[in-house]
């Protein structure tokens, strides 16, 4: 029995219910993946006992797959800066390098319900901090199509992870482009749902007012599958949202014929990889041949994001950090790496009496313009199309010696503040090989039609479908 | 800076620090150029508000005394030991 990680969700399903395989088989596959990659490229911080994850697909294949649960039998990983009952972790962090957590974040409660095997904790930057999963107190989340480059991050490992087909999917956390640009950096599909569709209790917190908990998989189809399953109100977030959570499956098949794509302008002079534009344009062409109408469009105060950002994010850590003292739980605050140190003292400095109204407040009335602007924008389209970073999986040691190239690698991502939701998918691969990733954008609680979009195009792509030889 | 964010640096990292923040504050302070008189600030955008659930305790929620204190660099008799606040 071999690759089964390579099929989707569906299949695996498929094949678990008419006995063709057994989770058994699956989860087996995952370690003997894990084993051999593992090592070159560091997805994981902690894999979890073999003998443990294969009790859990031995007691499912057990209960058999007749009227089966949601996820039943299926092996998943999870970014380090989830909440795991009895299994370290660090968040990418020496602090929380012994850290057990005595509770389940409610994204690892909801999975595991559903019948989702956990493997294992993946690689990040510490706390979120970065785009490239440098920023560690482990070792960094290498790129499984050269591994002299970076996966991107903060949720490097987890996109790696499903890249290299050590799990069926996983989960990383979004807050300036975190599941995207590593999606993008590893050819897989990662979703940043909007702000409060995903419960964010027990997910260590980077910026309180937009982290966003989502899902990273093969397909856009297994995405809709794990998002069904983790998305809803919970009464522990009390900013979870009450919005109704669709049956994503039966809306990603709807027709899309006639929806507006938003195609920004001037958006392929600024700094852009050529072969990423090239990719992005060839990535428009596609959509049109599956019936949109395309409209120019001018995405509001585009040289503003990063900016507003790198104000509100290291305002809301600088915060959110201020509770590791070493006293309760994890070591002393000298572990902080010096990435961390910046945003910290950032952060502190925007917060900080005379400096406030100038930074912080100023930030967040740029943020309430920000939301006026995308609120105008998705009147006049149902969803926009643009890169997911304006340049190719960096090399090791790039971005996190600049601190003004590791801001901009948010450059297109960095509209979090505002709250609205963005699926990114693999749409190309650069002459040398590199995977290439675009992204649809659209208003608050449009996940369905992103999914829908999504997944239209796959049906008449093979990006998504790309493996690295490692 | 530092001190207000309980951060120590040596002086190596204070030189280090100070130019990386230059850099950063010197591009974030191009959103002065934005007109925002009159804005109303944004702190969340879930426009949710008074968000209550019953005061009631859920028992398989609790955490027990010992799971509290399991994480602790030192605990003495149930409670967390850290070193005297005042003199």
């Amino acid at each position: 029995m071999k690759n089964l990680l390579s099929l989707s969700i569906r299949e695996l399903q498929e094949g678990l219910k008419n006995k063709i395989f057994s989770s058994v088989d699956i989860v087996s596959e995952c370690y003997r993946n894990i084993e051999r990659i593992n090592h070159l490229i560091n997805a994981f911080i902690t894999v979890i006992p073999k003998e443990k994850a294969l009790g859990l697909a031995k007691k499912y294949d057990l209960m058999g797959y007749n009227s089966p649960l949601p996820l039943q039998g299926l092996p998943y990983a999870v970014k380090d800066s989830y909440l795991t009952k009895g299994i370290r972790t660090t968040c990418g962090s020496k602090i929380l390098e012994d850290f057990i957590p005595p509770y389940n974040a409610t994204v690892i409660e909801r999975l595991n319900k559903a019948g989702a095997i956990l493997i294992g904790k993946t690689s990040q930057d510490a706390w979120g901090h970065g785009a490239s999963s440098e920023n560690t107190d482990f070792k960094p989340a290498l790129n499984p199509w050269d591994k002299e480059r970076v996966a991107g991050g903060s949720s490097g490992g987890s996109a790696s992870a499903v890249a290299t087909r050590c799990v069926v999917f996983s989960i990383g956390e979004d807050t300036g482009g975190s599941i995207r640009n590593p999606a993008a950096w590893c050819n897989v599909t990662g979703l940043k749902v909007t702000y409060g569709r995903v419960s964010r209790y027990g997910c260590i917190a980077y910026a309180s007012s937009f982290d966003t908990m989502g899902p990273m998989g093969k397909t856009v189809e297994d995405c809709a599958a794990v998002l069904k399953v983790i998305a809803g109100k919970d009464p522990y977030d009390a900013t979870s949202s009450p919005e109704e959570v669709p049956d994503f499956l039966s809306e990603i098949k709807k027709p899309i014929k006639k929806r507006v794509l938003g195609i920004p302008q001037g958006l392929l002079k600024k700094g852009i990889d050529r072969e990423i534009k090239n990719a992005i344009e060839r990535a428009v062409e596609r959509f049109k041949e599956l019936g949109l109408i395309l409209k120019k469009v001018d995405l509001p105060l585009l040289d503003y994001g990063v900016a507003a950002y790198y104000i509100i994010a290291p305002s809301e850590t600088s915060s959110n950090l201020a509770r590791y003292d070493g006293i309760r739980y994890g070591g002393g605050r000298e572990n902080f790496t010096k990435e961390t140190i910046r945003r910290i003292m950032v952060g502190t400095y925007a917060l900080s009496a005379g400096y406030y109204d100038a930074f912080y407040k100023k930030a967040q009335q740029v943020r309430t313009l920000f939301i006026r602007g995308y609120r105008e924008l998705f009147a006049g389209c149902d969803a926009v199309i643009m890169p997911v970073t304006p340049i190719l999986p960096t090399r090791l040691g790039e971005l996190i010696n600049d601190p003004l190239k590791n801001m901009l690698a948010d450059y297109f991502t960095c509209q979090t503040p505002v709250g609205i939701p963005a699926l990114a998918l693999p749409c190309g691969f650069t002459k040398l090989g590199l995977p290439i990733g675009m992204q649809i954008l659209g208003k608050m609680f449009s996940e369905p039609l992103l999914l829908n979009l999504g997944y239209h195009y796959q049906q008449i792509t093979d990006w998504h479908k790309h493996q690295p030889e490692i | 800076m530092a001190g207000l964010a309980k951060l120590s640096l040596s002086k190596k990292d204070t030189r280090f620090f100070q130019n990386q923040l230059l850099i950063t504050l010197n591009y974030v302070s191009r959103l002065q150029k934005l007109r925002t008189t009159g804005v109303e600030p944004t702190s969340q955008v879930t426009g949710l508000k008074n968000v209550f659930r019953e005061d009631i305790i859920e028992k398989e929620r609790i955490l027990s005394r010992d799971e509290v204190l399991a994480n602790a660099e030192k605990a003495y008799r149930g409670y967390f030991l850290i070193k005297a606040v005042l003199g």
